[in-house]
């Protein structure tokens, strides 16, 4: 192995990284293997964004467009046309933020709790939650959408937000993140100065939990807003859709405006790519910790 | 600190003591009245259900007890049975590849990549938290038969000297034709989760001591060894975690395939997934009973197949020979 013993003998360190001594050739062949997939995950979006500016017949000519046209504001007012769409992702937003901020406060909370304390039954407990993660929740549909019915929530928000204020994926990932990075100590100390059980969570806890709870949230907030099930069991008129509903039904729709419906996607994704954009690093580096640890 | 205590313990002992010991109860108490309320008691109900012969629009009292009718008329339903073919076909089609294309994608990106690793992961993640809706709805347009891009982008390849021979001269028909809705449908699902599985593979390999790909290359291994004999196995805890949430996923998919086909289940119904027609049953037949059913068996299927792939993958399984 010459190579290897050319490093050896330059007194250079090797390089430490997985595949940091592939020849040029395999090198070449990486970099290609990441710059095809970058272009084939990235291209959907680009067609999103270059449909939306084209009409129906554009869409589906041959060969298909491949650069911008010039049928936005035409596309959009059909949009507008068909479904009260800023009123469909207002309800979106009205959604995920609702879950988003009951969640991360009952979490927390039960994090806090699962963490911190010791009491009873707490691995009982505990275990019984970590059980939960193991049901698959799409099989409870039929029963979610009888009791929905039987308690009149049907087209109601709160049918989606009040059952999914707490997850146990949530108090896992914020039990991991206070019982590895806060020590007790502070809360002992908070409790020697008089604080209250509450007290101490609220001052002591919520402000030291900021990097968990930005990835719960986004995770949170993601889910809700691209959901599809939910929704489509819950709400039955075009003023209660979501987003993904109101995509759906213009689907639907025979003669379907093409033109109009990509312009309704590209609203439903671009304030996630807005979002991910803010905050893609926090929530990389948050899920991959709580999934390996997992 | 001893000294001062007595002071505010005695002046509100009672109450101290009762939140101290009561708090962590307190605290984790919505998670578990949520769940009771609206986890555990659907699938009591449901499993009630599912021995029930009932029509949600005809109120609870028209509830009839009929015993395993509902699971033996399942079970001799022959579309019930090919929607479960098609469900594993679907979870192994895109379940797979996804697979195969994150390991070698994942040792690419932490092997040559050093500043653009984060843009680069930020951009395979993007499929991932994007809604399903708007991607089956893109693909949607992307497939189509005389017009579509992918058809226009395989015919450019198949003009190609040399590689041109891999790719099919003619248009496919991904949508309208039995045999291509499945595979439209796992591309979908394969664009959509490689990226999410790159990122589980990227932290495994990171987690791997770098000693051992130094020690490697003193001794002379090529890349390819090194993938072969520490990256592969030491990646195994992280590929049991990531394969286990492919198959559950797999196996419950029901978004992408209900936007492609337009909810119908596409040519030849090779696009009807178990969840898809669980959902028909009970919102088109309104066969709450035979849907609860459904929902039940289905559970069985998750959970046999989740069992052989822990035999296979988990503690023992493909162990013994890359150990030595």
């Amino acid at each position: 192995m010459t190579s290897v013993k050319a490093t050896e003998l330059s007194g250079a360190r090797p390089s430490t990284r997985p595949g940091g001594h592939l020849p040029p050739l395999s090198r070449l062949g990486a970099y290609l293997l990441i710059l095809v997939g970058a272009v084939l995950t990235v291209a959907p979006f680009y067609f999103m964004f270059v449909f939306a500016t084209h009409t129906r017949t554009e869409i589906f000519q041959l060969p298909p467009p491949t650069w911008f046209g010039n049928n936005l504001d035409e596309n959009y007012r059909s949009l507008m046309e068909r479904m009260p769409f800023w009123r469909n992702l207002w309800n979106s937003l009205y959604l995920a933020v609702l879950t988003t901020v009951t969640t991360l406060f009952f979490c927390t909370l039960a994090g806090y709790a699962f963490a911190m304390y010791s009491f009873k039954g707490r691995e009982t407990l505990f275990g019984l939650l970590l059980a939960t993660l193991l049901i698959p929740s799409t099989l409870n549909i039929v029963p979610f959408a009888l009791i929905m019915q039987a308690l009149g929530w049907i087209d109601q928000p709160r049918a989606l937000w009040v059952p999914g204020m707490a997850s146990a994926f949530g108090i896992f990932l914020m039990r991991q993140y206070i019982g590895s990075s806060i020590p007790r100590e502070l809360v002992e100390a908070a409790r020697i100065d008089g604080a209250t059980e509450f007290g101490i969570f609220r001052r002591v806890i919520v402000p030291l939990t900021g990097p968990a709870m930005a990835t719960l949230g986004l995770v949170t907030f993601v889910q809700s807003w691209n959901g599809f099930l939910g929704p489509l069991i819950i709400f039955r008129s075009s003023e209660t859709y979501t987003a993904p509903l109101a995509l759906r039904t213009l689907q639907g729709i025979a003669n379907t405006d093409w033109g109009a419906l990509m312009c309704g996607v590209v609203l439903t994704v671009v304030p996630l790519l807005v979002l991910f954009a803010l905050a893609s690093r926090q929530l990389i580096e948050g899920l991959t910790a709580g999934s390996t640890k997992g | 600190m001893l000294a001062s205590k007595p002071t505010p313990a005695a002046r509100r002992g009672g109450w101290t003591d009762f939140q101290r010991r009561y708090a962590p109860y307190i605290f984790i108490s919505p998670f578990f009245i949520l769940f009771f309320v609206f986890g555990l008691f659907p699938i009591l109900f449901n499993a009630y259900l599912s021995f029930q012969q009932w029509q949600p629009g005809s109120g609870l009292g028209e509830m009839k007890f009929v015993g395993l009718r509902n699971y033996t008329d399942n079970l001799t339903d022959p579309t019930f049975w090919q929607s479960l073919r098609n469900t594993a076909v679907l979870a192994v089609l895109s379940g797979l590849p996804q697979h195969l294309i994150a390991i070698p994608l994942a040792f690419a990106v932490a092997g040559v990549l050093r500043r653009m690793q984060h843009l680069v992961t930020a951009v395979y993640f993007l499929p991932y938290i994007t809604s399903i809706v708007a991607i089956s709805v893109i693909f949607f347009t992307l497939f189509s038969w005389q017009y579509g891009v992918i058809n226009a982008a395989l015919n450019a390849l198949h003009g190609l000297p040399l590689i041109g021979g891999l790719f099919p001269a003619d248009r496919i028909n991904w949508l309208g034709q039995k045999e291509y809705v499945q595979p439209a449908v796992a591309l979908v699902v394969i664009w959509r989760y490689t990226g999410w599985n790159m990122l589980l593979y990227l932290s495994g390999l990171q987690a791997i001591p770098r000693e051992l790909y130094e020690a490697a290359a003193v001794d002379g291994a090529t890349g390819g060894q090194q993938f072969r004999y520490i990256t592969l196995p030491l990646l195994r805890p992280i590929m049991f975690v990531a394969v286990t949430l492919s198959l559950i996923g797999g196996l419950q998919l029901f978004e992408e395939p209900f936007i492609l086909t337009n909810g119908t289940g596409g040519a030849g119904q090779a696009g009807l997934t178990t969840i898809m027609y669980m959902y028909r049953t009970y919102a088109s037949y309104s066969d709450a009973g035979v849907a609860a059913a459904m929902s039940w068996l289905l559970f069985l299927v998750i959970g046999a197949l989740t069992l052989v792939n822990n035999r296979l993958f988990g503690r023992s399984g493909l162990a013994g020979r890359d150990e030595r």
